[in-house]
């Protein structure tokens, strides 16, 4: 179900500040493509404006061109909400609905496009929870709030209940960064089985971690406070981290970024 | 011994000054911490005293006057305990009351939690912020100009709704209207909900407001409509808050005595029809007959009032065990 994310001159606004410019990029199906970059270089306003998420910050506009394989995200008569429905997400945060159980939870999506039928939401549930790793260490207590586990597997249940849904892209915005170094390890290994699945785009400020997980890397910049955030470069991870073709990325990586 | 490798052997050794560490445990007490315990500590009990007090004065007048009673006190219609014997009973007070703040709170918390769902999610924030400002001034108006409006406004506009209930609903029989003047526990029950609405609304909105962005975003992600998100991640987060709301709003409901005295023509009966004048509630008939009555007239009247408070009580404990049971599902421990 994976597909290519194909972006073309995307500016996108908070008000009247410009946050990130004219950034064109390529994003491989079934694979991961990491972006980098210093904080408030715009890496996860960019991956907002991918699901049309951005939007919905008071405020938040963007122009440009978004194609998921042949359709336009910012096309005319596109319904963003079909559109996050196609694009998934999971957040810094892990932020399941505290007020539902683990069940509930993971099929929160499937209910939203209409599915109740109990033995079919039964089987997605079952089959996202093991997509996310999580299985079995919630299958006896499905009933039980999803507030009530632990922070990694807050996590991975937030995952879950994003590829319950089938989506074609799994936007991932610093998975890892309020989680201990075993559940991101747990997170690492799941984001490898994931991407023979779905399209991959994950936000990290770690920069190891982009070694490990991503095939692509995407750096961002920007000039100074203020100004709007660009893409720098984006090629193979390999790359990037041995032999990058751009001055600016070789010192961000080798820390002597200034 | 090296005191550098004895600290981190033995971190609590609280090494050669233990004897004044352990007197520092105990507290350096200063003038100010003191007069503010104090204060505060005082201001805990006399407010426990005075409620003991309250509740003590009301039942010992209640039972003076329940232990003359002639008549059931719990289920008879009579109210005339001047009498020879004395006889009354509380049946017809406890029904209008308890019917009466039913209809507010069935009329009322919908529509707060609309205006509170507007204000918070829907309108743009240079119309939420003075819509709020106005509820929040509603809240300020005295009963009594509730009253007047009421009784001046309301009651003289009625006759189409009524019509119009009587039309569609009137066969259930509680909504038949029999063409009496519409000074009925019904109106009473429209009145207390504009009373109420504002209470209500201003806390649900400030619950609304608590929601977590992240947990809203939670929703919009998964391709939830506006109203979904409402439904997914608001609700259920300001669902104890707003059923403290309207916890506060039914206690002013229950009590609210010169609006509903303005309004209902009283009587002791209990009609069939909500829409029939008539009908009485607890405080109301406290603030029309205390002035007048005898002796055992105003113990009889303390006894309804013990009623009242009791109503309250459980109307709040039923409240609380709503919110608890639900704790663990609250939202607060995320």
């Amino acid at each position: 179900m994976a597909k290519r994310i194909d972006v073309s001159g995307l500016n996108a606004y908070y008000g009247s500040f410009l946050a990130i410019e004219d950034i064109s990029m390529t994003i491989e199906p079934r694979s991961v493509t990491a972006f980098i970059g210093p904080s408030g270089c715009g890496k996860s306003t960019f991956l907002r404006t991918l699901n049309r998420m951005h939007e919905v910050t008071p405020g938040g506009r963007v122009d440009g061109k978004v194609m998921l394989d042949d359709e336009n995200l910012y096309g005319a008569g596109i319904d963003p909400v079909a559109v996050r429905r196609e694009v998934g997400m999971v957040f810094q945060r892990p932020n399941p609905f505290p007020t539902m159980s683990v069940y509930d939870n993971v099929a929160a999506g499937l209910r939203l496009n209409g599915t109740y039928r109990k033995s079919q939401l039964d089987d997605v549930v079952e089959k996202s929870l093991r997509g996310a790793n999580l299985w079995n260490e919630v299958k006896d207590r499905l009933n039980k709030p999803g507030s009530g586990l632990s922070g990694g597997q807050q996590q991975r249940l937030c995952i879950a209940r994003a590829i319950a849904v089938e989506p074609n892209v799994l936007l991932m915005d610093e998975p890892c960064s309020a989680l201990d170094p075993i559940s991101t390890l747990a997170i690492e290994d799941l984001i490898g089985e994931l991407k023979e699945r779905f399209t991959i785009v994950i936000v990290t400020h770690n920069m190891q971690q982009a070694a490990r997980v991503s095939d692509r890397t995407a750096f961002f910049n920007l000039a100074a406070v203020g100004k709007p955030g660009k893409l720098i470069e984006i090629d193979d991870t390999e790359r990037i981290f041995s032999n990058p073709s751009v001055q600016a990325t070789e010192d961000y990586i080798s820390g002597r970024f200034g | 011994m090296d005191i550098t490798t004895q600290k981190p052997a033995a971190p609590p050794a609280p090494g050669p000054s233990a004897p004044a560490d352990s007197g520092a445990a105990r507290g350096v007490t200063r003038p100010g911490d003191r007069i503010f315990l104090g204060l505060s500590r005082g201001s805990g009990i006399f407010v426990l005293v005075l409620m003991a007090a309250i509740a003590a004065f009301l039942t010992y007048r209640a039972t003076l006057a329940i232990s003359e009673d002639e008549a059931n006190f719990f289920t008879s219609f009579e109210w005339n305990p001047s009498g020879v014997p004395p006889e009354f009973g509380i049946a017809v007070l406890a029904f209008g009351t308890v019917v009466s703040s039913v209809i507010a709170m069935v009329i009322a918390v919908p529509v707060a939690v609309a205006i509170a769902l507007f204000i918070t999610h829907y309108a743009p924030r240079r119309l939420g912020g003075p819509i709020g400002y106005v509820i929040d001034l509603l809240a300020a108006v005295p009963s009594i100009v509730y009253g007047l409006w009421g009784a001046l406004v309301l009651v003289p506009h009625l006759d189409g709704l009524y019509g119009w209930l009587d039309d569609y609903l009137g066969w259930t029989g509680i909504l038949e209207w029999n063409d009496g003047a519409p000074r009925s526990l019904f109106t009473v029950g429209i009145l207390l909900a504009v009373m109420i609405l504002p209470i209500i609304t201003n806390v649900s909105r400030e619950v609304f407001r608590q929601v977590p962005r992240m947990h809203e975003e939670a929703a919009l992600a998964l391709g939830a409509t506006r109203w979904e998100v409402i439904r997914m991640s608001v609700l259920p987060f300001g669902r104890s808050g707003v059923i403290s709301a309207s916890m506060l709003g039914l206690g002013r409901a229950l009590g609210e005595t010169m609006a509903v005295a303005m309004v209902l023509s009283p009587s002791f009966t209990i009609n069939a029809s909500l829409l029939d004048p008539g009908g009485g509630t607890f405080a109301q008939n406290i603030a029309s007959k205390f002035n007048e009555a005898t002796e055992m007239g105003r113990d009889a009247l303390i006894a309804s009032g013990l009623v009242l408070f009791v109503i309250t009580l459980l109307v709040n404990g039923a409240a609380r065990l709503i919110i608890a049971r639900r704790k663990e599902y609250s939202g607060a421990n995320a």
